[in-house]
């Protein structure tokens, strides 16, 4: 079945079926691979997109529920967002695997509060699972992305 | 136990690592370089080295022969070669090096990644590859100019000679990887150093990971690449496949083949959701082997029957006996360590695609060079048949020294005739880990009249990682993967006697960021805390009066490996007298809070470390605050020396305070992350201060691991300064702690 939506910008149709997730879909089928398969249960946020503005979990969102929707990945983030920015000024990543979903987190906090506290961003990036332990940088990366322009 | 010796090459993975004695040590340098299999090499670059290519075009690439799992050897070993061959390093690129013998881990004896030894391997190696190919380089240039090499120099991949001569290293690089091999290959002082110890040098890895083009296995793609999802029986280890009906699933339109393999039954379709569609449809049935129907209980009294027995000596001081007889007073105690996954983000994965008599391996490893060995047997095709190339890893923690999942696709790909990506779901990634085996930690200790620890028994039971997946290691039934971070005890204790008591209990083990650290750290740094309460002394002046000052180099520690290998008391006390300070340690602190001390040496790194904690009405631990001196030696790359204590001490938070893998019928009960518990933003502590004592450059400390096993006893003795019980079971859950 043909499922029509705009990613990243760009009018997009596959023709799978409406059941398959999201992720898989961008990943399989759109061969963009920045978005990370991490449990397959919306438990740890690594495959994390935006579907009209909102971070949602790809592995759970199933591609016929987008139709005619605006969704966005990693690779739409641009490379130059305040977000990817600030990642980069302090060097968050290590083993790099749960990133592309904690930005995608990270990038809609910003756009609903634009100077989070501590407080916000643990009740926003408690979804996120990173196992090398990158939540001190990723907390100082948000804060330094909050004074970004 | 010394070096880990050298690699023999072997079908059989049993026998791979050799014991011989002799390390690999020292420059290898290649000339007409046979980089392992067919290494794709564009015609245009030339070789001083094997670490290093340089092009006509002037690019210089730059070969890491271990694994990027995060914790940075893609920048930190290139910056060793960089410091040295006089280029910039911000320009360099940067491969990963094939399976070859030249890459052999010295410390570890293969072409593996894990030990903490990455940078400690390569320190000289790499700083004498850097400056070996920049002297002949600058003999090239010198024979073209007919001078003497002395009146050159180089810079900025450049070789500037007398009257104003230039030559870029792109256009000398040809000759220059003919030039003699120098000899001697004098590095620079500290003093000149650009990039080793330079605060504000980049990852060379960070743009890729943050605009997410870094390429992990899962994310590998080739032309006619199928996907395959697999079944796998429940038990850890010791189950088969009997029989399968796949009626309703290959019927799914897409599914390509289905397939038994030697674990298990693989679908293969054109994309992955498809494959693990048809997978939830099939039916099988397979005999559960030998561990079918054990659960924890029988585990533990397993452990149990190991515990009561003498055990072998692994560590001995005077005379045990007559020591605790002796004593003034006596402490015992009891510790038990559980199962824990190691669980990266990335689950396990792999291309591969075996056709005819060749076949090529994608795959995120931490033993690359294994690969072909052990892949070998399992197609049919010799180890030079079959091409290994490692990808990025999402997170590896010792998992992907296992080489399981890369066999398994193999055998796949073979049966179907195409490459194929096997991946796996975090439920086969978290059933079908090998497990950081738990254990029974037996300790008593006899105390002299100045409360001081006159005599000293320790007894560790547990199963054992190396019997399983490195027999030879084993020595005398003491696996040195299990007596690490105990035999080398570091206090000055005249009467001692340490055993250990193999023993196996059906869950397949694993070698697990910092291994055996995690077990006897918590288990001795519990306990010396335990007796300077019983001895009514402050804990921090407890242990540093007690530390082995010894420097004559005599005392050798028998089977730390990786370890310093000789006591190193003076280090100790410096971190120790620096954490009391830098953590106001003693200070007054409110009703459930408290604070905890613990040291340890592990990789050649001296921690200590003191956390402090709140535990509430319901004994819930919140982790409020880390303080942390580490004396690692020399800092290559300090911000990510940084970034690597504070992903110990999360990693380690999660041992201390959440995970803990259970069985029941011989398979896990956690299977994802709402069972297997990992920490989150919101419950890491918001400071961490972490302070590296300055080096002399002289050496450099192993820095992946240590930090996470010695915060566990740092937790378990805060929660008892907080709350007045002694948590003698690890992870320290709110039911434990109410039960103390």
């Amino acid at each position: 079945m043909k499922i029509s939506f705009r990613l990243n910008g760009k009018r997009t149709s596959v023709d799978v079926a409406p059941d398959t997730p999201l992720l898989w879909v961008v990943r399989d089928t759109l061969g963009m691979t920045g978005t990370k398969f991490g449990c397959g249960k919306a438990l740890c946020g690594a495959c994390t997109v935006h579907l009209n503005g909102m971070a949602v979990r790809s592995c759970q969102t199933q591609v016929g529920s987008v139709a005619g929707q605006k969704v966005t990945t990693i690779e739409g983030l641009g490379g130059n967002h305040k977000v990817q920015r600030a990642w980069m000024a302090l060097d968050v990543p290590q083993c790099g695997y749960c990133q592309s979903g904690q930005q995608m987190q990270a990038a809609a906090l910003l756009a609903n509060n634009r100077n989070p506290n501590d407080q916000d961003i643990d009740a926003w990036m408690s979804g996120n699972i990173c196992r090398c332990g990158t939540y001190p940088r990723i907390r100082a990366a948000i804060k330094a992305a909050a004074k970004m322009s | 136990m010394g070096k880990m010796e050298n690699v023999v090459k072997s079908e059989n993975r049993r026998d791979f690592l050799k014991v011989s004695g002799a390390g690999v040590g020292g420059l290898a340098l290649g000339f007409s370089l046979q980089l392992g299999p067919k290494i794709a090499q564009a015609a245009t670059t030339h070789s001083p080295n094997a670490w290093i290519k340089i092009g006509t075009d002037n690019t210089v690439t730059i070969m890491v022969a271990r694994s990027e799992m995060g914790q940075d050897v893609y920048t930190s070993m290139p910056m060793l070669v960089a410091e040295e061959l006089n280029v910039d390093l911000n320009k360099v690129k940067v491969e990963f090096a094939p399976p070859a013998e030249v890459y052999i881990n010295a410390l570890l004896g293969g072409q593996l990644t894990g030990g903490s030894t990455s940078v400690r391997d390569a320190w000289e190696k790499l700083r004498k590859a850097g400056a070996s190919a920049r002297m002949m380089l600058v003999a090239a240039a010198a024979d073209n100019w007919g001078v003497d090499a002395s009146k050159c120099s180089a810079a900025n991949s450049m070789v500037k000679g007398p009257g104003g001569k230039k030559a870029k290293y792109g256009d000398l690089a040809e000759k220059a990887a003919t030039m003699e091999v120098p000899k001697e290959v004098p590095l620079k002082p500290k003093s000149e150093w650009k990039y080793i110890g330079n605060v504000k040098q980049a990852r060379l890895d960070t743009k890729a990971k943050v605009n997410g083009t870094a390429g992990f296995g899962i994310d590998t793609r080739v032309p006619g690449m199928l996907y395959a999802a697999v079944w796998m029986p429940p038990q850890t280890m010791g189950a088969k496949v009997e029989s399968y009906d796949d009626s309703r699933a290959k019927n799914m339109p897409g599914v390509k083949a289905i397939v038994q393999y030697s674990r298990g039954v693989a679908v293969v379709a054109d994309s992955y959701w498809t494959a693990k569609k048809a997978k939830d449809m099939l039916k099988v049935k397979y005999d559960g082997g030998p561990n079918a129907g054990k659960d924890m209980g029988q585990v533990w009294e397993e452990l149990e029957l190991g515990a009561v027995e003498p055990g072998i000596t692994f560590r001995e001081a005077g005379n045990y006996d007559e020591g605790i007889a002796k004593a003034q007073k006596t402490v015992t105690a009891e510790y038990r360590l559980p199962f824990k996954s190691h669980s990266p983000m990335e689950p396990q994965n792999t291309m591969a695609d075996v056709r005819g008599d060749k076949a090529i391996i994608i795959t995120p490893t931490q033993f690359q060079q294994i690969i072909p060995h052990v892949v070998s047997g399992a197609i049919g095709l010799k180890p030079e048949q079959i091409e290994v190339h490692t990808t990025f890893l999402g997170g590896g923690f010792g998992r992907r020294v296992e080489t399981d999942y890369a066999i398994d696709a193999a055998e796949i790909s073979k049966a179907v005739g195409a490459p194929v990506q096997m991946i796996w779901s975090r439920e086969d990634d978290m059933m079908h880990d090998s497990y950081s085996p738990g254990g029974i930690y037996k300790l008593e200790a006899g105390l002299d009249s100045g409360g001081k620890i006159a005599a000293m028994r320790y007894k560790a039971t547990s199963p054992s990682i190396s019997a399983v997946l490195f027999p030879s290691l084993v020595k005398d039934g003491i696996d040195p993967f299990a007596v690490e971070g105990i035999d080398n005890f570091p206090y000055a204790t005249p009467d001692m006697k340490f055993t250990y008591q193999l023993t196996d209990v059906g869950i397949r083990p694993g070698y697990w960021r910092a291994v055996s650290h995690n077990n006897n750290a918590p288990a001795l740094e519990s306990f010396i805390d335990e007796c300077a309460h019983a001895a009514g002394q402050d804990p921090i002046d407890y242990r540093i009066s007690q530390l082995d000052m010894d420097t004559s180099g005599a005392k050798k520690h028998a089977w730390s490996g990786l370890s310093a290998g000789v006591p190193v008391g003076a280090r100790m006390k410096k971190v120790l007298e620096e954490v009391r300070k830098k953590s106001k340690w003693g200070k007054k602190m409110p009703a459930g809070q408290g604070q905890g001390v613990a040291v340890m040496e592990g990789y050649n790194t001296v921690i200590a470390v003191v956390t402090e904690v709140t535990v509430d009405s319901s004994n819930n631990v919140t982790l409020d605050k880390i303080i942390s001196v580490v004396d690692a030696g020399q800092l290559v790359h300090p911000d990510q020396a940084l970034a690597q204590m504070q992903s110990c001490f999360v990693y380690g938070q999660c041992v201390g305070l959440y995970n803990e893998i259970t069985i029941t019928d011989g398979a896990t009960d956690q299977d994802n992350f709402d069972t297997y518990r990992i920490a989150r933003i919101n419950e890491v502590p918001k400071v961490m201060d972490i302070h590296f004592v300055p080096s002399d450059g002289s050496f450099v400390g192993g820095l992946g691991e240590p930090g996470t096993a010695v915060i566990v006893p740092a937790l378990a003795n805060a929660v008892f300064a907080a709350t007045g019980k002694r948590v003698r079971e690890f992870p320290l859950t709110p039911e434990r702690i109410a039960q103390a």
